[in-house]
């Protein structure tokens, strides 16, 4: 069955020597941040202790820095930053929906369940 | 439907023509495998994180569990799971170098940057299998049962055993002999089984040995279940108490005061369901990345055999180099979540 309407997407995917210098720039600069982020969330982790009062603070950076390193290598890595709106929407917006929702409700939940805990026990 | 049409025109498919994703079939089906896979690892770090938040003080922290280096001993907390990050971020980027090197239908390029990933993919596995083996092995000083019923983990340096002098003798070691091999596997199997009593450990041949062993430092309590006297999330027992302490339970001869390591039932770290937790994410995310570098070899073999060359597109690297990241990605929020958090 031959199909006359299949475009081969594949072969848009090709650039030059120019454009590939480029882009290997950028995949240098993500590396030298990624590891960064990374070093940057080592030494606050062996410095600052959980009993610290700063611990909600750092919890807060280590939840963002985290998002951070996970957008550079979503957007830039798998290059979805690159692909067509509809696509990036389709693959993200469901996603969050069903996390957002199973973070709120699991947090919820535990708080309930660790209240129970701790009534009960005296 | 075979011999009826052998030609399918636009208007009598969907009459759309370009997809508005402008992606290959493969790529977006590879995208929803990913979102799927990615619902699966969330729904485990959210059940980590549910767990965690109702039993608050008595779960383990990331920097007092993981603070060993291979070679080195203990007092590098995290340092060696960031390294482990640093690997597999190093051979994402190798990966993605592969796929740029594909747009250019450089096949040496993608030959080189391949093979330099699935090395890297290696080095994970291979950190990864130290850090479970040091996990399950666990601490010199365990996981303690103190007198008053609380339970305390052990931190600080374990005087080494030099070695154990007999005597009463046993089956096999006779009465004034020195026994120098196999002392901390004995020491501690002895310790678990309630076979120690101060100073003195009985062998398995029922002979009796003194136990010569230097000076323990820097001994810290951190209790994890409260007991009459020490309470969860109280101050740490430090210096010469923590000592007393410690000691008083390990040689009160008693059967499972002390915990070593970690298994499916128990563990020196905090409650069961974290090695439990552990195991299976930890676990779950290196069966990934083991089936990873399957995958990367396969193609590796493709390119190494022009079969993507012919094709004119590189782009069976480039999904894989997609799964790769993915793999990446999950680590990422597992070292929040497990390591740091």
């Amino acid at each position: 069955m031959e199909r006359d309407d299949l475009i081969e997407y594949s072969l848009h995917a090709h650039h030059d020597e120019n454009k590939g210098k480029e882009i290997r720039k950028k995949i240098y600069k993500v590396t030298i941040l990624l590891t960064l982020i990374t070093v940057i969330e080592v030494f606050i982790g062996a410095s600052i202790k959980q009993s610290s009062d700063w611990w909600t603070t750092v919890k807060i950076i280590f939840i963002l820095l985290t998002l951070l390193k996970a957008g550079y290598i979503v957007m830039v890595f798998m290059h979805l930053g690159d692909e067509r709106r509809y696509l990036r929407n389709v693959i993200l917006i469901p996603y969050f929906i069903f996390v957002l929702y199973l973070i709120f409700i699991g947090l919820w939940e535990a708080t309930a369940i660790g209240k129970v805990w701790e009534t009960m026990w005296q | 439907m075979a011999g009826h049409s052998a030609q399918l025109d636009a208007k009598t498919l969907w009459g759309g023509k370009e997809s508005p994703f402008q992606t290959s079939y493969g790529k977006l089906m590879m995208w929803f495998f990913l979102v799927s896979d990615a619902l699966t690892f969330s729904g485990l770090l959210i059940a980590y994180g549910f767990t965690r938040h109702n039993a608050q003080d008595a779960w383990p922290i990331g920097e007092e569990t993981f603070n060993s280096m291979p070679f080195l001993g203990h007092g590098y907390p995290l340092l060696y799971v960031a390294l482990m990050t640093f690997i597999l971020i190093v051979s994402s980027v190798t990966m993605v170098l592969a796929v740029e090197a594909g747009h250019r239908m450089d096949r040496k390029g993608v030959t080189k940057w391949m093979i330099a990933t699935v090395i890297g993919g290696f080095f994970f596995l291979g950190s990864q299998a130290w850090d479970w083996s040091h996990f399950i092995h666990g601490s010199e000083f365990g996981k303690i049962e103190l007198a008053d019923g609380s339970v305390a983990i052990v931190r600080g340096h374990f005087g080494e055993i030099n070695n154990f002098t007999v005597l009463e003798s046993g089956s096999k070691h006779k009465a004034g002999a020195v026994i120098k091999d196999d002392l901390m596997h004995q020491f501690q199997h002895a310790a678990e089984s309630g076979h120690l009593e101060a100073g003195k450990i009985h062998l398995a041949d029922g002979s009796i040995a003194k136990i010569n062993k230097a000076k323990d430092h820097d001994m810290k309590l951190i209790i994890k279940k409260s007991g009459k006297t020490y309470k969860l999330g109280g101050k740490e027992i430090t210096g010469a108490k923590a000592e007393k302490l410690y000691y008083e339970a390990l040689y009160a001869g008693e059967k499972s005061r002390v915990i070593y390591g970690a298994n499916m039932k128990q563990n020196e770290y905090g409650p069961q369901q974290y090695a439990q937790f552990f195991f299976f994410i930890t676990g779950f995310h290196g069966f990934h990345v083991f089936s990873g570098v399957v995958i990367n070899i396969l193609i590796l073999l493709g390119v190494l055999s022009g079969t993507y060359h012919k094709r004119g597109h590189y782009e069976m690297v480039e999904k894989t180099g997609l799964y790769w990241h993915f793999v990446d990605l999950v680590w990422v929020f597992v070292f929040t979540f497990f390591y740091l958090l």
